[in-house]
């Protein structure tokens, strides 16, 4: 037999049909902001959290990595020199300007590193070879920007700042945070794109010995080097993805909007699930006048909540990922992993839990003599 | 020893500053095997004390003993309990699940007593049997005439084999042939099953039914009459 909870559910199609819609619609607003969110964290630190370095050496009090500061570049001998370090290459990120074929200039993104190394480098290089960067004015962008900067094929040669930028390789999928799209390059040509100075760097990046004690080789490096922040890889990842989602109020928009559209399912769910519950209401006077508890009228209503939750987050989840794979053929990057799915059921059943919890206190209160009114 | 036993039963609503009594000071006794007619006018009491007999209203003062055992010093919680497993109700307006079909409307009785549900089933078909409804186990609520809802209501009521069955205007929404099945079925349920049965009405047509008719007026037994056992005339009895 199928619980009375289930009958009641599917009997008023209506009913059923306003309560779901408004659990997929908190479904789907949650995930896709959620998805936003993490979208917009790992694309803002993307360059940082696959640099391969353990240690970023910046100016001191850099807040993000598009504010970066020089400092002499010297500082690299100093830092090799440094117990347990095993790499240390020195690093640029900075704007430039890219020349478009039809003249228009399109801000972009200068990631200046060392191609033997690969510190720093690309990844998920779809066309052309990392090892192609060493030659003179040569650059590797991203395919979804080719359009942006008025590329069309690979070994088409533009400018950058005056100087050629032949480009010599496709990634897939690295996404920028800004409007500026990222453009990989040797460190060498980089401080010909960029007008950085010579004999200045951007940052230093830097690889321990396995094995070493990381917080050893950062107190050296301190002590070696002054006027510099040593952050992990993990220290900057977090601040530069802080400063854009709450220094900007990115995020927190983004934030607001999930939080809305929780708020939103909770009110939805909780009206429809009251309403068929005074509508049945002398249904749970006739089973507490025979004799059910307050245990199993909680059931029967937690019951329909929570069935109710998992057919509305199947359909909304599954409209989510469609967004979510949509989302890749456009800038916004929607990240939606198997966590956050499953987080996302857990706090759809939540929601719908505590929406319940009001008809579960009208439901046990009622006054069981009611059911002799005829 | 009767079944139920009510001493010196009130009940006061009360309602902000004002207040009524809806029962004052009664004693009865309902004996199992019997069916107990209630009658009185509208307001006299008598749903207020089936429901405290049916421990669903709390009494103001007295004692109400449901085999034997004190129900009024009960906790709330304890209640539920007392009615599961001793009160089977019948309704005026049969309260089935509109969603469930008369064997599942049968069956969700058993569940509450945690009957397993092959168990559960087999036996909610019987009972629909008993009650000449072999072929309305599948049908819902909607689908059955007025008498068969009631007679679904009384599988229901039976189905965790109560002591007590305690029908408040069981025929009021029914024919007169209806009404006289359902009444043959609940003096079955007294006679045959030795069951404690007691009929809340006002409907004079269900009167041949009586075993004892206790008349209520202004929330007192005003007057009881019991069938003489050997010609089944109604003489004056003790409530």
């Amino acid at each position: 037999m199928a619980s009375l909870a289930i009958r009641n559910l599917f009997h008023d199609k209506i009913r059923l049909a306003v309560t779901l819609t408004g659990i997929i619609f908190s479904v789907v607003l949650v995930a896709v902001q959620t998805g936003l969110f993490l979208g917009f964290t790992t694309t803002t630190s993307n360059v940082i959290d696959n640099s391969g370095a353990d240690f970023w050496i910046t100016s001191k009090g850099v807040q993000y990595i598009e504010a970066g500061v020089p400092f002499p570049e010297k500082k690299l001998y100093h830092a090799r020199a440094v117990e347990g370090v095993q790499e240390a290459e020195k690093y640029i990120v900075r704007f430039g300007q890219w020349k478009r074929p039809d003249g228009a200039d399109q801000s972009c993104e200068i990631i200046g590193f060392d191609p033997d190394t690969r510190l720093g480098g690309p990844w998920r290089v779809a066309e052309g070879s990392v090892h192609d960067l060493k030659l003179q004015d040569t650059v590797m962008i991203d395919r979804f920007y080719a359009p942006k900067l008025g590329v069309t094929h690979l070994g088409q040669s533009l400018e950058i700042r005056g100087v050629r930028a032949r480009v010599v390789g496709f990634t897939e999928g690295i996404r920028t945070f800004t409007t500026s799209p990222l453009v990989f390059t040797s460190y060498k040509n980089a401080q010909r794109y960029s007008d950085l100075q010579t004999g200045q760097t951007m940052y230093l990046l830097v690889t321990a010995r396995p094995g070493v004690d990381r917080e050893r080789v950062r107190a050296a490096l301190l002590g070696q080097l002054s006027d510099v922040d040593v952050l992990t890889t993990a220290e900057f990842s977090g601040k530069t993805t802080r400063y854009w989602m709450f220094g900007t109020g990115a995020g927190v928009t983004v934030i607001m909007a999930a939080v809305l559209g929780l708020l939103v399912g909770v009110v939805v769910v909780a009206q429809t699930i009251y309403a068929a519950t005074i509508d049945h209401i002398r249904e749970f006077g006739t089973l507490k006048a025979m004799g059910a508890t307050n245990g199993y009228i909680y059931r029967v209503i937690l019951q329909q909540a929570m069935v109710s939750a998992a057919i509305g987050y199947a359909v909304g989840i599954a409209l989510a990922i469609l967004v979510e794979v949509s989302s890749r053929a456009s800038g916004a990057n929607i990240v939606l992993p198997a966590s956050v799915r499953a987080g996302l059921l857990a706090t759809t059943l939540a929601m719908c839990v505590s929406a319940a919890m009001v008809s579960i206190h009208k439901a046990t209160t009622i006054d069981p003599a009611m059911v002799f009114k005829g | 020893m009767a079944v139920i036993q009510v001493r010196e039963l009130t009940k006061t609503y009360t309602e902000g500053v004002t207040s009524a009594r809806a029962l004052d000071g009664v004693d009865l006794d309902v004996e199992a095997g019997e069916v107990t007619l209630l009658m009185g006018p509208s307001g006299s009491g008598k749903t207020t004390l089936v429901s405290i007999m049916g421990a669903i209203l709390r009494a103001s003062s007295g004692s109400v003993k449901i085999a034997g055992r004190e129900i009024t010093r009960l906790k709330e919680r304890e209640l539920p309990a007392v009615r599961l497993h001793h009160i089977g109700f019948v309704f005026q307006g049969f309260n089935l699940f509109p969603t469930l079909t008369a064997a599942e409307n049968v069956e969700l009785a058993l569940k509450l007593k945690k009957t397993p549900s092959t168990v559960a089933r087999q036996r909610a078909r019987a009972l629909l049997d008993e009650m000449g409804l072999r072929d309305k186990h599948r049908s819902y609520p909607a689908d059955l005439s007025g008498g068969q809802k009631q007679r679904v209501a009384i599988a229901r009521a039976l189905a965790g084999e109560p002591d007590i069955i305690l029908a408040d205007e069981p025929t009021a929404a029914l024919d007169r042939d209806s009404g006289r099945i359902v009444m043959q079925a609940l003096r079955g349920l007294a006679h045959e099953k030795g069951r404690a049965v007691v009929v809340v009405t006002h409907d004079n047509r269900v009167l041949e039914y009586g075993d004892r008719i206790v008349r209520i007026e202004d929330g007192r037994i005003a007057g009881a009459v019991g069938r003489n056992g050997l010609d089944g005339h109604l003489e004056e009895i003790h409530a």
